[in-house]
């Protein structure tokens, strides 16, 4: 009658033990972490130093080394949404077009007169011409530079759109080409700003993308959500520009191939310069930073050789007219081309210390962001608040555990024992999967697996009624356990399903710490489910085949 | 000697109290609607938008010369409250401070929060400052409407599988009793004034999944017992049927309540909230098991077909 397979006995010890040794490292956190550090930093090609050595030491290579993620909750971190503004790319993308349509439509000068780019929206480009009667042959002359691009749906989708009204020709990105250039760009921030979080050394930090335009930033370890935003909110563009004037005057006009920018030191001032510049950041290859000959912190660059020859032409061509480098819209230093600079390095001295050095340094190295991002949620979470939640959690798991297994065992007796270790089990496995899985414990994850700790004894009590009930009427011990583990089942699974139903949910559409306590809540019911129906049997089981009792007593 | 929550073999009379209990959990639903409507919840920010900081300082908490403090630097509807917990040291004065949304800022500019924490640096120089969060109000827009489309898709998606699995009347049975559940924690939280946030919205998810767990076992025993007893009238079925799981209904909402009562006191005061809901949804979700959803299907009624004598028993023999 009570028969387990010796192959299924096999298994769930099986199962049992693996699941016990994934969950052991945990209890030594400290320690396998550092161990697991030190590895990581010798196969990254550190030198083996003493310390090193020691940390490696901390835990036996044998034992599994794979610990559960600390949510920034509990570990302390800095937490960041930032929204990118894709349509600020929309405006670079099109004033690279200006110049192949300046020329294009010069080439027209017969039938459409003379041409000037007009001031307007940034995501377009209007151009006047003075002969409207030539605008059918001007649109079919942009027309022409329009180049088809490669989309899952359009076919033969071109990535402009140009269309005439009166004088005005205007020319904007087409729909396929906005949504080709707003994934492009995604990919580019969420690339940047690996590399930024990657340069500035911490540890195992979440970047993601969410939705349309989110990127989701979470750097535990990390000071604060400001010194975050320090890093990876800055666009970092860098540009080279001629300059053609020098004002004090805030509102004066320019023309619209023209920039008017603030000085970055000197109030006051701006520089008239160039729109279209003459190298940009995307042409470097290295920063560094360094100090200038009055030892001041500057940082140098290194062009790529494209950039150093188009840097060289144009000082060569320029000698004694000034120049300036502009970071994010403001003009660092305008110095004077005193000869030809062909070596296609350079330095930016300013007014910065150190330390915005050597930050600036690591922007440009990282490359610029294609586009600005604002920052729509931020939250910072001091380390020792995260420890303190920890050693809460602790002591109220331990406490909840000892409640629970006082009232099992006054309550159901050696069954209640079993049950006991099948709740041992489970907290186990729980931590066993979560580690397997790369889950992430978070403050309520805790309170999940606390609640788990209650719950779980759940499919257990059903199981014992029921065998209790049986007793009154079925014959002898044996057949009693058997029929109450049949006739609970379908309560137990119907019961769970729901509840995973929920964690399912809650997984779905939860994010950060309400996520972590689905994941704890899903596991926790799927680890119960097994200790209840078959570890406790397993265990039951082997006890009744032992003492064969005549009666029991649940 | 075992530990007995109740009696061997009760056969107490639990639906004989049905008008009562229907009637109180109305009066309970409609005060519980009223105390929202009137008091409203105490959203946090991650509903409302706007900053939370979190003061830890050796020196006693002085709401008022913190609120002196912060005053000048005009920032609207600013909410200071002092924490205790018995898990903090004896000379550690913990104080959570709120700020609303600025107007036409997507987050709290960092000069903000500067200016907040050197004003109160200059009034306890011992202050540290474990968190600060801030959330856009765009993003507290979404994340009401995402809690929202959580909680009906889990009650949308229970309502089915109870359909599936049992008959329509037990599934609106259980559906009544989730709302019920909902709606009570919903009050106690506007009366009490605790913060509401996400981490609520993941305690009343919770709260459903442990009711209809409840639920769904002596629905279970329910739908057994209709089959062995064809010709007893559905009042005495579920009289039985609920002395039947008593005595696992108490001692499972006992152990997961202990666990609760260790993690409420023990737990620290961060996730003192959540705790808090779950723990209520316990005690609420147990009594609406039995008075809500039975109620309910008391009154629908069941069709006792007897075309149909496995309904739902398709799981029951699985071989463990």
């Amino acid at each position: 009658m009570l028969q387990i397979p010796l192959w299924k006995r096999v298994l769930i010890a099986a199962v049992c033990v693996i699941g016990i040794a994934l969950a052991v490292p945990n209890l030594f956190y400290d320690r396998v972490e550092r161990h697991n550090d030190a590895l990581a930093a010798l196969q990254a090609g550190a030198i083996a130093s003493p310390e090193i050595e020691d940390d490696l030491s901390l835990w036996p290579e044998v034992l599994p080394s794979r610990l559960v993620n600390l949510g920034l909750d509990l570990r302390g971190g800095a937490h960041l949404l930032a929204e990118v503004q894709l349509a600020d790319v929309y405006a670079s993308r099109i004033d690279g077009y200006w110049p192949e349509v300046r020329d294009a439509l010069r080439g027209l000068r017969d039938e459409i007169g003379t041409i000037r780019r007009q001031d307007g929206p940034p995501d377009r480009l209007r151009v006047r011409i003075s002969r409207p009667e030539g605008m059918p042959a001007a649109i079919a002359a942009v027309e022409d530079l329009a180049r088809p691009i490669a989309t899952l749906t359009g076919v033969g989708a071109r990535d402009i759109a140009v269309e005439g009204q009166g004088d005005i020709l205007t020319v904007t990105l087409s729909e396929a080409e906005r949504a080709a250039t707003d994934e492009r760009t995604m990919q580019q921030s969420l690339e940047i700003i690996r590399r930024r979080v990657d340069e500035a050394g911490t540890r195992e930090p979440t970047i993601q993308r969410q939705g349309q335009d989110r990127i989701l930033i979470q750097v535990p370890g990390i000071g604060s959500a400001q010194e975050l935003k320090a890093l990876i909110g800055t666009t970092a563009r860098l540009t080279f520009h001629a300059v053609t004037g020098v004002t004090e005057d805030a509102t004066s006009r320019v023309d619209a191939d023209q920039l008017l920018l603030p000085s970055l030191d000197e109030a006051g001032v701006f520089y008239v310069l160039e729109r279209t510049p003459v190298v940009s950041g995307d042409d470097l290859t290295d920063s560094q930073p360094g100090f200038d000959q009055n030892s001041l912190p500057a940082v140098t660059f290194r062009f790529n050789p494209s950039g150093a020859r188009a840097f060289g032409q144009f000082t060569g061509q320029n000698v004694g007219a000034p120049f300036a480098i502009v970071l994010d819209e403001e003009v660092v230093t305008a110095p004077t081309i005193r000869e030809a600079i062909t070596g296609g390095s350079g330095q930016i001295t300013g007014n910065f210390d150190v330390e915005e050095a050597n930050r600036l340094a690591i922007l440009l190295r990282a490359g610029a962001l294609p586009a600005e991002m604002t920052f729509l949620e931020e939250r910072t979470i001091g380390p020792e608040l995260g420890q303190d939640s920890i050693d809460a959690g602790q002591v109220a798991a331990l406490v909840a555990m000892a409640a629970v297994v006082v009232f099992m065992v006054l309550s159901y007796g050696l069954f209640g024992a079993f049950a006991t270790v099948a709740l041992g089990v489970n907290v186990a496995l729980i931590f066993g999967v979560l580690g397997l899985i790369g889950g992430t414990l978070t403050l309520p994850g805790i309170a999940g697996i606390v609640l788990t700790i209650g719950m779980a004894v759940d499919a257990n009590v059903l199981v014992f009624e029921r065998i209790r009930e049986e007793m009154k009427t079925a014959k002898g011990p044996a057949r009693a356990i058997e029929l109450g583990y049949q006739r609970a089942l379908s309560a137990i699974i119907d019961a769970n399903i729901t509840t995973f139903i929920i964690a399912a949910i809650l997984f779905t559409l939860g994010s950060g710490p309400v996520r972590g306590f689905a994941v704890t809540l899903g596991i926790g019911i799927l680890t119960s489910v097994f200790t209840a129906i078959f570890v406790t049997r397993l265990l039951i089981v082997a006890w009744f085949e032992r003492r064969r009792p005549r009666t029991i007593e649940v | 000697m075992r530990l007995r929550l109740v009696p061997q073999d009760t056969n107490w009379d639990f639906m004989q109290y049905r008008h009562w209990t229907f009637g109180a959990s109305l009066v309970a639903m409609v005060g519980a609607i009223a105390i929202w409507l009137i008091v409203g919840l105490n959203f946090g920010i991650d509903f409302l938008g706007g900053t939370t900081i979190r003061t830890d300082s050796t020196q006693a908490v002085d709401v008022g010369a913190y609120r002196d403090a912060i005053a000048p630097l005009e920032l609207g509807d600013v909410v200071i409250s002092e924490v205790f917990d018995p898990t903090f040291a004896p000379d550690q004065h913990v104080a959570q401070i709120r700020i609303q949304a600025q107007e036409g800022a997507e987050s709290v500019t960092p000069e903000t929060i500067a200016a907040v924490e050197a004003a109160l640096q200059g009034v306890d120089p011992s202050i540290t400052f474990p968190s600060v969060e801030s959330v856009g109000p765009k993003v507290s827009g979404e994340l009401i409407t995402t809690a929202l489309i959580a909680v009906a898709a889990s009650l949308g998606a229970i309502l089915i599988y109870i359909w599936l699995r049992f008959e329509w009347q037990f599934s609106v049975g259980a559906i009544a009793a989730l709302i019920h559940d909902v709606v009570l924690t919903i009050g106690v939280f506007s009366l009490l004034q605790i913060r509401f946030d996400l981490a609520t919205i993941a305690a009343i998810l919770t709260i459903i999944g442990y009711s209809i767990n409840d639920t769904v076992v002596i629905f279970d025993r329910l739908r057994e017992n209709l089959i062995k007893y064809k010709k007893t009238p559905l009042i005495d079925v579920m009289n039985r049927s609920v002395n039947e799981t008593l005595s696992r209904t108490l001692m499972t909402s006992g152990t997961t309540l202990l666990a609760l009562v260790a993690l409420l006191v023990l737990g620290g005061d961060v996730i003192r909230g959540f705790v808090f809901a779950i723990f209520w949804g316990v005690i609420v979700g147990t009594y609406s098991s039995v008075y809500v959803a039975k109620n309910v299907v008391l009154m629908l009624g069941v069709d006792r077909d007897p075309k149909q004598p496995d309904a739902g028993t398709q799981f029951g023999a699985v071989d463990a």
